[in-house]
């Protein structure tokens, strides 16, 4: 294991941000940490890249304590933030080039170790350019480039295709599985997008409030689901009706999304007739269904009850953090 | 730990951003250049008196460069604030390089766009008429120069620490700097003034700075020169290490 974390915790006065997080990633691996904001995705990272003490328990990157051994932690790892941290006044490759000194990559290597990342992230005509300059998709891949230019054994990727249009994610995700593969780094990134974690990631473990509730490879954890999804829409309230087909022994798991019932049942295809009769008897009005295998969205409902991009949740959270700030952490 | 290459790299960034922010540089000369322009000459031309046995030019030249000094030195604070709202600080601070070495770098940042602001300041002047005594004593003026940017790069970094956002820092440092001009012996002596005064005074570094270029420049010191030297330099010390502290233990804003 290259990483390797235990109990680790964060505590912000009262307010448990990271809860007992325990995982380990393995040499090679692209390892995600998926779950709404708010739900202490960069907080774990910040306390894996040293920069913030854990409250309590332990990690170690390629063998190096977090806590004691900051200095060989910080020599094996390579960091995208979440926030821009580029020296806008500077040129891309002088970013670079303060970057490779600031991790003594050896000179005679320097300037073809630049031009190579220049090359890997497309920006070899535009290095010579203020920072200021760049376009949010051109600094973002400058980051990348520069987290990966010292060869870190350990990359962290902080919700790195963040504020990107759908094109230039897709370039995104596809620069990472490259140097994945071209490289062999281990990868852990956080993201708040299901299709990020599906296409990139080996594993997956879901992050709710402060917690890891699931963690597998994507294809397992929708494996684990079982069956098919059947999603109805009924004239009146899904509340009523859902308890109506709750009584339903086959039914696997029942859930209210958007407005729709989401009915977790083996071989789908067969149920869905046997629904609508059912529904019919019970006074039900079913306006339209669908079948659909499990996505990595519907695994996150189950565990945490909630979609990902839940406004409302992401607005709760939000909230959860600013009182807890605000009363010192009362909750 | 000293990590040098940090250090060059902290110090070169500094420069690089120095010579091409222009409008920086002309801000940072601004205010010094009026003050040598008026008073030196406006104000000077009505003073006949003579001020520690020289004109009144002669008298202020030195309080100015001290001046110079301590607006562009604090200012070095004002890169640690920007550096953190703007993200780059986080880059540094996950690198395997000291606090020490990073702090240190910026020291040598600040304290190189100090001495091109000062020296500028020093031709200037002697453009306008300002003499010097012994040629050979810029050197030994040169070192009061340098402590006195360290001293207030320090108070700079120090105040960056504990100040995060930039206008709160701009603030504090213009009310603490006028001040401390002020309440030096920079612009007029302070025999005049009554003995509370003069003991504040004691405890102002710029006076002991300013007190060391006019001997070494003019020939004229109120105190010692080993007086001014020694009193600047632990100045230096104590505050330098409250920087370095200061710059550790804080998160990085992180």
């Amino acid at each position: 294991m290259i990483i390797e974390t235990k109990g680790l915790t964060k505590q912000f006065g009262n307010f448990k941000a990271v809860d007992g997080i325990s995982f380990g990633v393995s040499e090679g691996e692209i390892f995600g940490l998926l779950g709404p904001n708010g739900a202490g995705k960069t907080t774990t990272i910040k306390m894996l890249i040293t920069l913030l003490a854990p409250t309590s328990g332990e990690a170690y990157i390629a063998g190096a304590d977090i806590k004691n051994n900051k200095r060989k932690v910080r020599e094996n790892i390579g960091v995208v933030f979440q926030d821009p941290s580029l020296d806008d006044e500077l040129t891309g490759r002088e970013n670079l080039q303060f970057h490779a000194i600031l991790y003594r990559v050896d000179k005679s290597k320097r300037e073809g170790k630049i031009q190579e990342m220049l090359k890997l992230v497309e920006l070899e005509d535009k290095a010579d350019i203020l920072v200021k300059n760049y376009s949010g998709g051109m600094k973002r891949r400058l980051e990348i480039g520069r987290g990966l230019l010292h060869e870190p054994k350990v990359l962290f990727l902080d919700e790195p295709t963040i504020g990107l249009d759908t094109q230039t994610r897709r370039h995104m995700w596809e620069y990472i599985e490259r140097l994945n593969k071209q490289h062999g780094t281990t990868i852990i990134l956080t993201t708040h997008y299901i299709e990020e974690a599906d296409y990139l990631c080996d594993r997956v473990a879901f992050v709710d409030h402060g917690k890891i509730v699931a963690l597998d490879t994507p294809d397992t954890l929708k494996k684990k689901m079982g069956g098919d999804i059947i999603a109805l829409k009924v004239k009146g309230s899904p509340n009523v009706a859902i308890r109506k087909f709750n009584r339903i022994s086959w039914i696997k798991a029942a859930a209210i999304h958007d407005d729709l019932i989401n009915l977790t049942v083996e071989n789908g295809d067969r149920r869905l007739p046997e629904i609508v009769i059912f529904a019919q008897k019970h006074g039900i009005a079913v306006i339209s269904t669908d079948i659909r295998k499990p996505s990595l969205e519907d695994v996150f409902i189950k565990y945490t009850g909630k979609t990902i991009r839940d406004e409302e949740g992401n607005w709760k959270d939000a909230m959860r953090l600013r009182h807890a700030a605000w009363s010192g952490g009362r909750k | 730990m000293i990590d040098s290459n940090a250090i060059y790299v902290v110090w070169l960034r500094e420069m690089k951003r120095f010579a091409r922010a222009r409008s920086r540089v002309i801000g940072i000369l601004v205010m010094p250049l009026f003050f040598l322009l008026g008073l030196g000459i406006g104000l000077g031309s009505l003073i006949s008196q003579e001020i520690a046995g020289g004109s009144y030019l002669q008298f202020i030249v030195p309080g100015i460069i001290g001046m110079a000094l301590m607006s562009t030195a604090s200012s070095s604070g004002f890169s640690t604030i920007w550096d953190r709202q703007f993200g780059f600080l986080k880059e540094i601070m996950v690198t395997p390089n000291s606090r020490a070495s990073i702090v240190v770098g910026r020291m040598l940042g600040g304290s190189t766009t100090a001495m091109v602001s000062a020296l500028i300041v020093t031709m200037v002047s002697l453009l306008i008429g300002f003499r010097i005594q012994f040629t050979i004593a810029i050197l030994l003026a040169i070192v009061f120069m340098l402590l006195i940017a360290l001293v207030f790069i320090s108070i700079g970094l120090i105040l960056a620490s504990v100040i995060t956002d930039l206008q709160g820092f701009g603030m504090i440092t213009s009310f603490l700097t006028m001040p401390l001009l002020f309440l030096s012996n920079g612009l007029f002596p302070l025999s005049q003034f009554p003995k509370v005064v003069q003991e504040i005074a004691y405890f102002n570094p710029l006076s002991y700075g300013i007190d060391g270029i006019r001997g070494a420049l003019g020939g004229v010191s109120t105190l010692p020169m080993t007086t001014d030297l020694g009193v600047l330099a632990l100045f230096v010390v104590v505050l330098a290490s409250i920087a370095v502290y200061a710059f550790s233990k804080s998160e990085a804003g992180v």
